[in-house]
């Protein structure tokens, strides 16, 4: 049986600001390990804003969200900010890089926070994810300098440095010309392959195609 | 990559942005110079001055105050007293008393063996005048033991010419300050008159000239033995009209001058009484110094948060960033406190640095020659606790600028940044 890497329950959102708007009607979502999931539906569907609850970054909800057996709903800022270093690995549209850091210490970061591993072997294993995104050449290159498409696969490395339980991408070819794109779809793929837990937020149908699973949304509900 | 991994991003953060870095630097380092200089210099200058003036000044002096009390008036005698009549008197005189201290041999006796009194040295203090051709010098002579009056002000070391002692060993000997010497035309052997307020004249040898640096003293008082001048004034042997004491701590002054004045029923004045002018002034000046000071510090950390604040708005996005990646609220508080912190120790050691540096060029410089105050290069004062002060100074003042833009950054929401 497969173990529930992500569950979240009657997820509701009101924004509040500029005017009242419920975008989420009672979302739930059960995500296993090894899938790799897309949820798609039209701008403005609140998909976006469901994959920043499953995230943990938003805590204004109702419902719940369980990630790896734990209940994250509640839980102050500091423990989810610990929790998502460890469990969470982020990918986003605007690669979203810290521009005075080389790609190396960008992968590094996290892991320096997580302090799992020394220094040096942080190191060694940012090197591998680079390998892996074919970005270790650039590795010394300070961020700025990368095309985005570069920049983007380095985010991805970054974004597997800690060994995440979930990995969660909100349109992670949504700034890239086609063949970056294909290359992005491409690693997500080999990703699953290799058994991580991937929810990418999408509208590129070429991408959602490549999943295991699609989730449609549409004014904030699941369609199917 | 040695430093803990916040700190490593702070020192990223500050070396990317060298210029801003030093501008403020440079304020906490120029806000932290100025109040070292300024402490430095003024303190100098109040010790100076209090030293001046307190090296004459007694810690206590005792005397016989003319008393303004007219409730045993003489009026009673003529008109009886009579509780039916308002008796009116106006402009009332003292009474002719005497002004020296009654059974004098007593109250040394007793002053001497007093506890925390080192030196007691009774003395007579009149005005007398000097004739130099037609002008009349108007000066205060002091009828002194001056051994004792030596263990008091350290006559020996401010003596031009002669030795405090050779008072005793010249007939009608007096010791007079440089600057009388100078009016007067006289020198070491030379002899002057001196004329009492009832008319007594009296020639003195000079036996010595001495220097205090304070211009008051330098001109207008000369010591001469007691003997002489109660010969002069005609009074007879216990007659005394001041007694100047020195303690063993100066602090005690205050308390012990009550209990003496109580203890003998004459007026006792500490030191600290007879010069609260010093007192105010110091005052006056320190208050001065904290005020600037302050203000330039306030200016530094005004620095401090400005641009700590442009940065963190700069890098809000690198914040969201941060903390989508589970960088806590803790940790972008210490990445952006600390770059403040950096800023204010590398901006305050090089302060205090300036500081000493600004503070020793101004005391090797020369003062401009001065006839009231007897000093070669401006004063300063080199004190650890200054330096400490204006380095604790320095730290609180930038830790409360970096404070507000640090917890600013730890709040940013970054869900509204990444999907904005």
């Amino acid at each position: 049986m497969a173990t529930e890497v992500l569950k979240a329950e009657k997820l509701v959102k009101v924004f509040t600001e500029p005017a009242r708007q419920q975008v989420l009607y009672d979302v739930s979502l059960s995500v296993d390990k090894g899938q790799f999931v897309t949820i798609m539906g039209k701008s403005g569907c609140g998909k976006s804003t469901l994959l920043y609850l499953l995230s943990t970054l938003d805590t204004d909800y109702e419902g719940t969200v369980t990630i790896m057996g734990m209940e994250v709903t509640g839980l102050d800022e500091e423990e989810l900010a610990k929790f998502r270093n460890e469990h969470i690995g982020f990918v986003f549209q605007f690669h979203f890089l810290l521009p005075e850091f080389t790609a190396l210490e960008n992968v590094m970061l996290p892991a320096l926070k997580l302090g799992r591993w020394d220094a040096a072997t942080v190191e060694e294993r940012a090197m591998d994810k680079l390998r892996q995104m074919e970005m270790d050449g650039y590795a010394r290159q300070p961020s700025g300098k990368l095309s985005g498409g570069q920049q983007q696969r380095v985010a991805i490395a970054r974004a597997l440095i800690n060994e995440p339980d979930l990995i969660l991408a909100d349109e992670p070819t949504g700034n890239l010309d086609s063949a970056n794109t294909e290359r992005v779809i491409g690693i997500f793929r080999e990703l699953a392959r290799q058994g991580n837990t991937i929810i990418v937020v999408t509208h590129d149908r070429d991408l959602a195609e490549r999943a295991d699973r699609i989730v449609e949304m549409a004014d904030g509900r699941i369609v199917g | 990559m040695k430093l803990p991994v916040n700190l490593s991003i702070a020192r990223v953060h500050l070396l990317s942005r060298k210029k801003q870095t030093l501008v403020a630097t440079l304020g906490v380092t120029f806000g932290i110079a100025m109040f070292i200089f300024m402490i430095s210099f003024m303190t100098g200058v109040n010790n100076v001055i209090s030293d001046i003036l307190l090296s004459v000044t007694p810690d206590i002096h005792f005397y016989n105050d003319v008393k303004t009390d007219y409730r045993n008036s003489v009026s009673a005698q003529y008109f009886k007293e009579d509780s039916g009549k308002w008796i009116i008197v106006r402009h009332p005189r003292p009474r002719a008393i005497l002004l020296n201290l009654k059974n004098s041999p007593g109250i040394i006796a007793g002053m001497r063996r007093t506890p925390g009194v080192a030196v007691v040295s009774p003395l007579i203090s009149v005005q007398v005048l000097f004739n130099y051709g037609p002008v009349q010098l108007g000066v205060i002579a002091d009828g002194v033991d001056i051994r004792e009056e030596d263990r008091i002000f350290g006559l020996t070391g401010k003596m031009v010419n002669g030795r405090p002692g050779d008072l005793l060993t010249t007939a009608n000997g007096i010791l007079i300050g440089r600057k009388l010497a100078e009016k007067l035309n006289v020198g070491v052997g030379d002899l002057v008159t001196a004329t009492a307020s009832s008319g007594a004249q009296m020639r003195f040898r000079v036996a010595g000239i001495y220097e205090f640096g304070l211009g008051s003293v330098d001109e207008g008082k000369v010591y001469v033995s007691l003997q002489d001048l109660q010969q002069l004034l005609g009074k007879d042997r216990d007659y005394i009209t001041d007694i100047r004491i020195k303690l063993k701590n100066n602090q005690q002054a205050h308390s012990l001058a009550r209990l003496l004045a109580r203890q003998y029923g004459y007026r006792a004045d500490d030191w600290e009484t007879t010069n609260a002018s010093i007192k105010a002034g110091n005052r006056i000046r320190n208050t001065l110094t904290y005020v600037v000071s302050f203000t330039m510090l306030v200016v530094a950390g005004f620095g401090i948060y400005n641009i700590m604040n442009m940065v963190i708005l700069g890098k809000m996005k690198d914040i969201a960033i941060l903390k989508a990646q589970g960088f806590g609220r803790k940790d972008i508080t210490t990445i952006f406190l600390s770059q403040s912190l950096v800023t204010g120790v590398a901006g305050g050691v090089a302060g205090l640095l300036l500081g000493f540096l600004l503070s020793y060029g101004l005391s090797t410089m020369p003062f401009p020659h001065d006839d009231f105050m007897l000093i070669k290069t401006y004063p300063v004062t080199f004190e650890s606790r200054h330096y400490l002060l204006g380095a604790g100074f320095g730290l609180l003042t930038t830790l409360a600028a970096g404070w507000l833009p640090a917890r600013r950054a730890a709040k940013v929401d970054p869900v509204a940044i990444l999907r904005a």
